[in-house]
């Protein structure tokens, strides 16, 4: 396996002749039609249980359950809202900070720790390099649900269960970023830069903390983008380290309260309105950085 | 491995050549240890031994070696047996959807007939930003008669659907909304570095659209249809997030529907953690096995290619 550099798109800057529309063959409009209208459908689906969430949170419980339409008889997004802030103490603005919380800083750490090990791998050679990022790289085949267990146990010998740390720190762990992060450290870490620092009497770490890790920077937002997401979205983990609703993330909270739904419907709305919250920040990060994840995704793919 | 970190109180100016990348790598293998290779040891640990833990943990707790007792244990069980048959079923319908769906709108996407490239890869990768379980919230209303105003539509149109009487297919749309975009952007951005100059040669000796897909552009990104393939089926095996709120809503789907929620039912509610490690075990077994034979399928069929070219 070779890492290369993240492959740019440039193919498509001086567009291709069109295909000569061969006699005999249907007229190019219509394939171009046809073409267009597949992407436009499979558009709607991705984005028609998004507009569902949108209408949906504007509506009371009534209108939620017996709604068949999709805009409200009455806007009631307002009330949804106060309702959210009333509820158990506005226990569902404490969730969303502790997502926050546990995303930004697990996604900080985490990026910093993985383009740490990447830049190294890129930078040093030293015995046994490649045998230790195989085991880096079987690291990203293991399921991570099969760990949560043995690490409940575990944290429940340290006595850590069910405080910040037990969700906290194993979500720094991610070895496809350190995958990630010496692919892009191949990219954007010229070996002569590095030479320079180094005569000019710069330690190692100074010039990895001041040179290296600057000029990786795009690899370091596509790595954090990646795992703050993987944390924000994360279920499992702490359905199995919390049990303190006051530590709760957004995923667990809405979890918590959609089991209630059955007895007491008037969590409905609440869940709905909570859905679109916790997932705005996400979208507005994806629209602000598309640079950043197809970045990503096209380094993860030359693999 | 990360052990000389801690060596040394005295600072030294300079550091010997293993110095600084050994400080760089520290905290990532010293987190990697802490985070995955000692559960993958505890896991296999408990696994062989079986445990009782009465209530909440503070009676009495037996321990006492069994070998592969729990194995045998899970795997006379029906429950996880079917866990594992609702599983393949799963993996049968959803893995070759999936990536055909991907693929197919990844080269739709590439074609010089697609218009607003921009918008569409955001639309369509939109769904990734939504958490799993609140997609699974919105499908579950979506699927929900009364509620739904998809239902609704059909239901007025003649067509009566019944998606929570079915889970399988049910789970397997909610994970197709989830991925398909995610993975279309991996296969897209993988055809858009294919040279410019191979697939002139191609319309140079007159093969048309199709047969340029198929034929040019699909084997030549062969490397991302594997990674996709493997991260599909790493992903696919922990299915868990998705059915845990279907479990609500949805009589057919019980709180073992999978091997996952089998593991955590076993831990949580019958206090079973060798059984669950066992569980947990086999499963991360197969994810190997699969992912092994995923590899040698895309290792195979490059060399078939480079032997016919």
């Amino acid at each position: 396996m070779s890492t290369t550099a993240p492959v740019r798109s440039s193919r498509r800057s001086r567009p291709l002749p069109p295909p000569a529309p061969a006699p005999g063959r249907r007229p190019w409009s219509l394939s171009k039609t046809a073409v267009n209208g597949a992407l436009v459908l499979a558009t709607v689906y991705t984005l028609f249980p998004l507009l569902w969430l949108l209408t949906a949170a504007a509506k009371n419980t009534g209108d939620l359950l017996g709604g068949r339409t999709l805009t409200p008889a009455r806007w009631n997004l307002g009330d949804n809202l106060a309702g959210l802030a009333e509820t158990g103490d506005g226990v569902y603005f404490r969730w969303y900070l502790n997502s926050l919380l546990y995303a930004g800083f697990g996604a900080l750490l985490c990026a910093l720790v993985c383009v740490a090990a990447g830049y190294a791998f890129h930078v040093y050679d030293f015995p046994g390099k490649e045998k230790l990022f195989g085991l880096v790289l079987l690291g990203v085949l293991v399921p991570t649900t099969a760990l949560a267990l043995p690490m409940y146990l575990l944290a429940s010998e340290l006595d850590v269960v069910n405080t910040y740390w037990a969700v906290l720190v194993p979500s720094l762990v991610n070895p496809f970023g350190v995958y990630l992060a010496r692919v892009f450290c191949a990219g954007y870490v010229p070996g002569e830069v590095l030479e320079a620092a180094r005569m000019d009497g710069a330690s190692e770490l100074r010039t990895f903390w001041s040179i290296g890790l600057r000029m990786v920077m795009p690899g370091f937002v596509t790595v954090f983008l990646f795992q703050f997401t993987a944390i924000w979205n994360n279920f499992f983990l702490p359905l199995v380290m919390l049990s303190d609703t006051k530590l709760f993330p957004v995923s667990l909270g809405l979890y918590s309260w959609n089991t209630q739904t059955r007895s007491f419907p008037e969590y409905y709305p609440l869940v709905v309105t909570g859905s679109l919250l916790a997932v705005v920040p996400l979208v507005v990060a994806f629209l602000a950085l598309q640079r950043f994840w197809k970045a990503g995704l096209t380094a993860g793919s030359v693999k | 491995m990360a052990a000389p970190l801690t060596e040394g109180p005295a600072p030294r100016r300079r550091r010997g050549p293993l110095g600084a990348p050994l400080l760089l790598l520290a905290p990532f293998f010293l987190l990697f240890t802490a985070c995955t290779l000692v559960p993958i040891g505890y896991a296999i640990h408990l696994s062989l031994y079986r445990e009782q833990r009465s209530g909440l943990g503070f009676g009495g707790v037996e321990k006492a070696f069994t070998g592969l007792g729990n194995y045998r244990r899970a795997l006379a069980d029906e429950a996880f047996r079917d866990g594992f048959l609702t599983l393949a079923q799963y993996c049968v319908l959803y893995i070759p959807l999936m990536i055909g769906l991907s693929l197919v709108l990844a080269l739709l996407l590439d074609s010089t007939l697609a218009r607003a490239r921009r918008f569409f890869q955001l639309a369509l990768f939109l769904p990734h930003a939504v958490p799993g379980i609140i997609a699974a919230l919105i499908w579950m209303y979506l699927y929900t008669p009364g509620v739904s105003p998809v239902i609704g539509a059909l239901d007025s149109a003649g067509y009566r659907i019944d998606l929570l009487g079915q889970p399988v297919p049910a789970v397997v749309n909610i994970a197709l909304w989830e991925w398909t975009g995610y993975n279309l952007i991996i296969f897209f951005a993988a055809l858009q570095a294919i040279p410019r100059e191979v697939l002139e040669a191609a319309v140079v000796d007159g093969a048309g659209p199709l047969r340029t897909a198929l034929s040019i552009k699909v084997p030549l990104i062969r490397a991302s249809l594997t990674m996709v393939g493997l991260f599909t089926v790493i992903g696919s095996l922990q299915l868990f997030t998705e059915p845990m709120i279907l479990h609500d809503a949805a009589p057919g789907v019980v709180t073992t529907w999978t091997p996952n929620m089998y593991a955590y039912t076993a831990a949580f509610e019958r206090n079973d953690y060798g059984l669950a490690a066992a569980a947990s075990v086999l499963l991360a077994l197969t994810a190997a096995v699969l992912s092994f034979a995923v590899t040698r399928l895309g290792g195979r069929s490059a060399k078939a290619k480079e032997a016919r070219t």
